[in-house]
């Protein structure tokens, strides 16, 4: 899966900036940064994770921004930056 | 004979049974032009001598207002003052600290400030005491728990260092000024009124000198002992800055439109009802929302109370309300107005909220509207501690308004971003569930299974009704499960009720 650097999201509160570039090592990275870390990090990885994965995306480093986006916001912006990444529309089917 | 002289034995005699002096006569009569005397006296010195006649030494405790909120300038300019001069160990009482007391960090770590009593804290300051900065924990009071303090010697103040847009050379300070070289304006001094009071000593800071007498005034030149002159005591346009906003929030005007709905139907809204609003956006946007019903249903308020807005000063220039009893101007237009208006009368935190007097303000109030961080499901409230763990707020007057009050009523979201409002049990506790009658959240109003009347009548005028625990499982449906809190186990803040008791503990954060 060839994949160039894309993002999807916003910093406004309530959302999340997911940024995606080509894996510089084998695996997915996921670097968060979030005003709910403590609570939620763990939560917010794993959607992002479940999202690319399930999309066929298990090599990238991902940069996370969250300002407390809930699950379903953060699976659409995941989904939305890896559409943008690999130019693959999983809408389109 | 019966001349003066005949009876100077008796007046001998009186005097010694009396125990006092016989007269001896005046001092000599000054004839300097009054003119002139009314811009000059002793108490007129700078920052440096005042601090030393105080007689303040280590260990004391110093105290503050915070009526210019984010604009205030007199805190930071004392304690770096205090700091150059040496001194230690100081115990700082201010009625509350918000973002720009940024500054007393450093005076924190170099042993300048040891204790802190306060309503609140915020931004920088307020996360290094969350992550254990001071020794010992901050001290956090309601405002009319702080009146009460102050006057039953609680907490005792031994200096208070008090801003005042006005003063003349005596003394007598106000919270605007009627010069023409006025440089700034806060409105009412109700928080500093017990400090001029009660401290031992006072020093009035003004960026006005006017000449004798500035009245009507707020402080007396009676309790006040030095008058110094700086160039700015405060930023008057940063007054409604920090936790006063005027909402354009579609969700906020929401929340306010259902908060005015359970106020109109809520058996309290009738000719000569009281009301107070909170600093939050929603509960402020609630009183343009109950306006068009007092114009349409004929009612009027006989008095509105607490944090005074341009909004409550627009309806009593309507005649919709007819007194203002304001303990702190939350904007221009109410520091104008009750400069301008005899309606608008300022008080002390002891007249608006205190515990002990049965004549307080809060006493005589029908319907409050406040805001929340957190309400639990036994409707307990905290306002002080974020979701994260770390301090960002102030007890304010919710605790007093919510337990004196006829109808209490929490508007708050169900979420803020992913962090839920409302929870299994708050975070910290602020004000007892059993003084919160009603809280409005945009999924719905839970009301107090104590209130079941106000249910009724709520319900019957087609309000949706939610159980709290519903609220509460909507929440953590739409958010998930939160891991706890990284909490450590140092005490960094204690919460004292409103009657002098120990309320809550605040721990400290360890990430």
């Amino acid at each position: 899966m060839e994949i160039k650097n894309a993002a999807a999201g916003t910093l406004e509160s309530g959302d999340i900036l997911i940024q995606i570039a080509p894996a510089t090592t084998a695996g997915l990275h996921i670097d968060l940064d979030s005003t709910v870390a403590y609570q939620f990090g763990a939560q917010i990885k794993k959607v992002i994770t479940e999202t690319l994965t399930g999309l066929g995306m298990d090599n990238a480093d991902v940069k996370a921004t969250d300002k407390g986006a809930l699950d379903c916001t953060i699976r659409a912006r995941a989904t939305a930056a890896f559409v943008r990444a690999t130019g693959k529309d999983v809408w389109a089917d | 004979m019966n001349s003066i002289k005949d009876r100077a034995a008796l007046i001998a005699e009186a005097a010694a049974r009396m125990n006092k002096d016989t007269f001896k006569g005046t001092q000599p009569k000054v004839t300097t032009a009054r003119t002139e005397l009314q811009h000059q006296s002793a108490k007129v010195v700078t920052l440096e001598d005042a601090i030393r006649k105080t007689g303040l030494k280590d260990g004391m405790t110093i105290s503050f207002h915070h009526h210019f909120r984010g604009g205030d300038k007199v805190i930071n300019l004392v304690v770096a003052k205090l700091a150059e001069m040496g001194f230690k160990n100081l115990h700082l009482a201010s009625s509350s600290l918000i973002d720009v007391h940024e500054p007393l960090i450093e005076h924190i770590r170099n042993g300048v400030i040891t204790k802190i009593s306060t309503s609140g804290l915020r931004g920088k300051l307020a996360n290094e005491i969350s992550h254990g900065l001071m020794e010992e924990p901050v001290i956090f009071r309601s405002h009319g728990g702080r009146g009460s303090a102050i006057a039953n010697g609680d907490l005792h103040i031994d200096v208070a260092f008090l801003g005042a847009s006005s003063c003349d050379p005596m003394g007598n300070a106000c919270g605007f000024s009627r010069s023409e070289n006025a440089k700034s304006i806060c409105g009412s001094l109700g928080y500093a009124l017990p400090d001029a009071q009660y401290a031992d000593k006072v020093v009035i800071l003004t960026d006005d000198l006017v000449a004798y007498p500035n009245t009507p005034n707020a402080i007396s030149e009676r309790n006040v002992d030095y008058v110094v002159v700086v160039d700015s005591v405060g930023d008057s346009s940063k007054i409604s800055s920090g936790a006063i906003r005027d909402t354009k929030n579609p969700r906020d005007i929401l929340l306010a439109q259902q908060a005015a709905k359970v106020i109109i139907n809520s058996g309290y809204f009738k000719q000569g009802f009281s009301i107070q609003t909170g600093s939050g956006g929603a509960s402020l946007a609630a009183v343009k929302f109950i306006r068009q019903s007092m114009i349409d249903q004929g009612i009027t308020a006989s008095f509105a109370l607490g944090g005074i807005t341009a909004h409550m000063v627009k309806m009593h220039e309507e005649g919709l309300i007819e007194r203002l009893i304001d303990v702190q101007s939350f904007d221009k237009v109410a520091a104008e107005s009750l400069k301008n208006d005899p309606m608008h009368k300022e008080v002390s935190a002891n007249e608006y909220a205190s515990y002990d007097e049965p004549g307080s303000a809060t006493h005589n109030l029908d319907i409050v509207i406040l805001s929340a961080l957190e309400v639990d499901v036994n409707f307990n409230v905290n306002v002080l501690v974020g979701s994260d763990g770390i301090i960002r707020g102030a007890i304010g007057g919710h605790p007093d308004t919510a337990a004196d009050s006829a109808l209490s009523i929490i508007v708050c979201p169900l979420l803020r971003g992913r962090i839920p409002c409302v929870v299994d049990e708050v975070t910290t506790h602020i004000t007892p569930g059993s003084t919160v009658d009603v809280v409005v959240t945009e999924y719905g109003i839970a009301v107090n299974p104590a209130r079941p009347e106000l249910k009724e009548r709520l319900a019957k005028a087609g309000l949706k009704i939610v159980d709290i625990n519903a609220l509460k499982d909507r929440a953590k449906s739409i958010i998930g499960e939160a891991a706890p809190l990284p909490f450590g186990d140092k005490v960094v803040g204690i919460v004292m009720n409103r009657d002098g008791s120990v309320m809550d503990v605040i721990k400290n954060i360890t990430e």
